[in-house]
């Protein structure tokens, strides 16, 4: 029945480093238009299973199914690996990362940042890529700034910068990388606000986030990581409102 | 009366720079500047592949390369140019080849030598610069669907050439002054040329100090070209001025 393949599945990923192993099977799936929020506390292994997504960290056992092709893996000496460098090339490209740090490229300018993947990576004109750009800059409000270099910015200006660096990209799913966390109180809810928008327009979203109130209002769905696994999952009524385990009744009662 | 009416009245009451002796400096200034800017093009050029070498992850390519620039920056450049310049000619039958034209003259000899010493210098000056790229930048990079080559093109090696602007400049004009070597194998450089006129005219503070202000102008010139180029390529890390 499905006409379009899923955006993004993963299934039972399993990560070590050293010794420790941080995630120990998790699994996700994620529709089209599912907002999708981690939650848990530090430690939790929520950074490292969002980067195993989009391979910046390599899973050491598990599936990747990035809009209905699966990820080729091998093993070498070194460990497990993706077999195919321009498969995997393709499939980031699919998949647009916002980060904590926002890791705008500092030598170039706002506009130039927002331009390079699609014009260097999808090949499109940078006439066209320019033009969209201008668009989703007005979308989150930094039309001002589009010359301007990201030293140059304020963190807020720059998160909202990387949103429309990652939205230029027409990605089949967003993924959020604690993308308020490095940000001054004040300037927390623009970015959000920003975050709110694109979940109303149906974009597929799995954020890693600490703000429950984002959670609670904004997903589809919530899914709690404890130790490397899921501890609890399910609609934010389900999981943030009526806590079953102790353990995240505990993580919530602090805020609630 | 205009300038140059009273610089040919000086000259002509002046027994040292003479038309002839200027002509000697002229000369000189012509071969260091010739010497210098075809040692760092083309050690520049060598620099860059180099240093994306010398940056590899993989220890079988960046000690190559390593070995070069430590064999290079370990060893004096005036050794250097001796080893390039007298060594050459034992070469069995490398004077029967098409090389010996070219590696007869001083000047071919100085340039290799200068090339190779400077494009060492200029590795790892890159190299730095390269290690120096934010990791955050570079995970961008990646979640955008840039493979390593396009990553290196767009990324690292413009962020990186930024950065090592001011060390390169440094490096530029140090090679300026390593130069005045040359004069040791016969050039007739700058230092040759002033050294010409001491020995002619035995007047070591006239044929020297003026010399020294020539090598002062071209460092001021070098400076202000890359106090121009910062000025552009820098921008990026000031804040802008409220």
């Amino acid at each position: 029945m499905a006409a379009t393949p899923t955006p993004l599945e993963v299934r039972n990923i399993k990560k070590r480093f050293g010794d420790t192993e941080v995630l120990k099977g998790l699994s996700l799936k994620a529709h089209k238009g599912d907002v999708i929020t981690l939650i848990g506390a530090s430690g939790s292994g929520k950074s490292t299973f969002l980067r195993c997504m989009n391979l910046l960290e390599q899973p050491d056992d598990g599936d990747l199914i990035v809009h209905g092709e699966p990820v080729r893996f091998k093993v070498t000496r070194h460990g497990r690996e993706p077999a195919d460098r321009r498969q995997v090339v393709k499939m980031r490209a699919k998949l647009s990362m916002v980060f904590q740090g926002f890791n705008l490229w500092a030598h170039m300018t706002l506009l130039e940042n927002i331009i390079e993947a699609p014009v260097h990576v999808l090949g499109q004109s940078k006439k066209e890529a320019t033009e969209h750009a201008y668009a989703l800059l007005e979308r989150v409000g930094l039309t001002a700034r589009a010359n301007a270099y990201p030293a140059q910015m304020s963190g807020g200006q720059q998160q909202r910068g990387a949103i429309a660096r990652a939205l230029a990209m027409d990605p089949e799913v967003m993924l959020f990388d604690e993308p308020t966390s490095a940000l001054d109180p004040e300037l927390v809810g623009d970015v959000l606000k920003v975050m709110r928008d694109l979940a109303n327009e149906g974009r597929t979203m799995v954020v890693v986030t600490h703000e429950m109130g984002f959670a609670r209002d904004v997903s589809s769905k919530v899914i709690y990581l404890h130790q490397g696994l899921i501890e609890e999952s399910g609609t934010p009524d389900e999981v943030l409102r009526n806590p079953t385990s102790p353990r995240l009744k505990q993580f919530l009662a602090p805020k609630y | 009366m205009d300038i140059t009416t009273w610089m040919f009245e000086w000259l002509e009451g002046n027994a040292i720079f003479t038309p002839n002796t200027l002509g000697y400096y002229w000369d000189g200034f012509v071969t260091t500047t010739q010497l210098v800017f075809l040692s760092l093009l083309a050690g520049l050029l060598l620099a860059v592949p180099l240093a994306i070498l010398r940056s590899s992850r993989h220890k079988w390519i960046s000690l190559p390369v390593y070995v070069y620039t430590y064999v290079f920056r370990g060893t004096p450049l005036l050794i250097q140019l001796y080893i390039i310049y007298y060594g050459v000619v034992f070469f069995d039958g490398i004077q029967e080849t098409f090389l010996w034209p070219i590696l007869r003259e001083a000047f071919y000899p100085a340039l290799i030598a200068f090339t190779l010493n400077t494009a060492a210098y200029t590795t790892e000056i890159f190299r730095g610069a390269i290690k120096a790229t934010s990791q955050g930048e570079i995970e961008a990079a990646k979640a955008y669907g840039m493979s390593s080559s396009l990553m290196m093109r767009r990324i690292i090696l413009p962020s990186a050439f930024r950065r090592a602007l001011p060390s390169y400049g440094n490096e530029v004009i140090f090679m300026l002054h390593a130069s005045a070597i040359a004069s040791v194998v016969t050039l007739t450089d700058l230092t040759g040329a002033a050294r010409f006129v001491y020995a002619r005219f035995y007047a070591p503070f006239d044929a020297f100090l003026f010399v020294a202000a020539i090598y002062l102008c071209l460092t001021f010139a070098i400076l202000f070209v890359f106090r121009q180029l910062e000025k552009r390529l820098l921008a990026h890390l000031k804040p802008l001025s409220h």
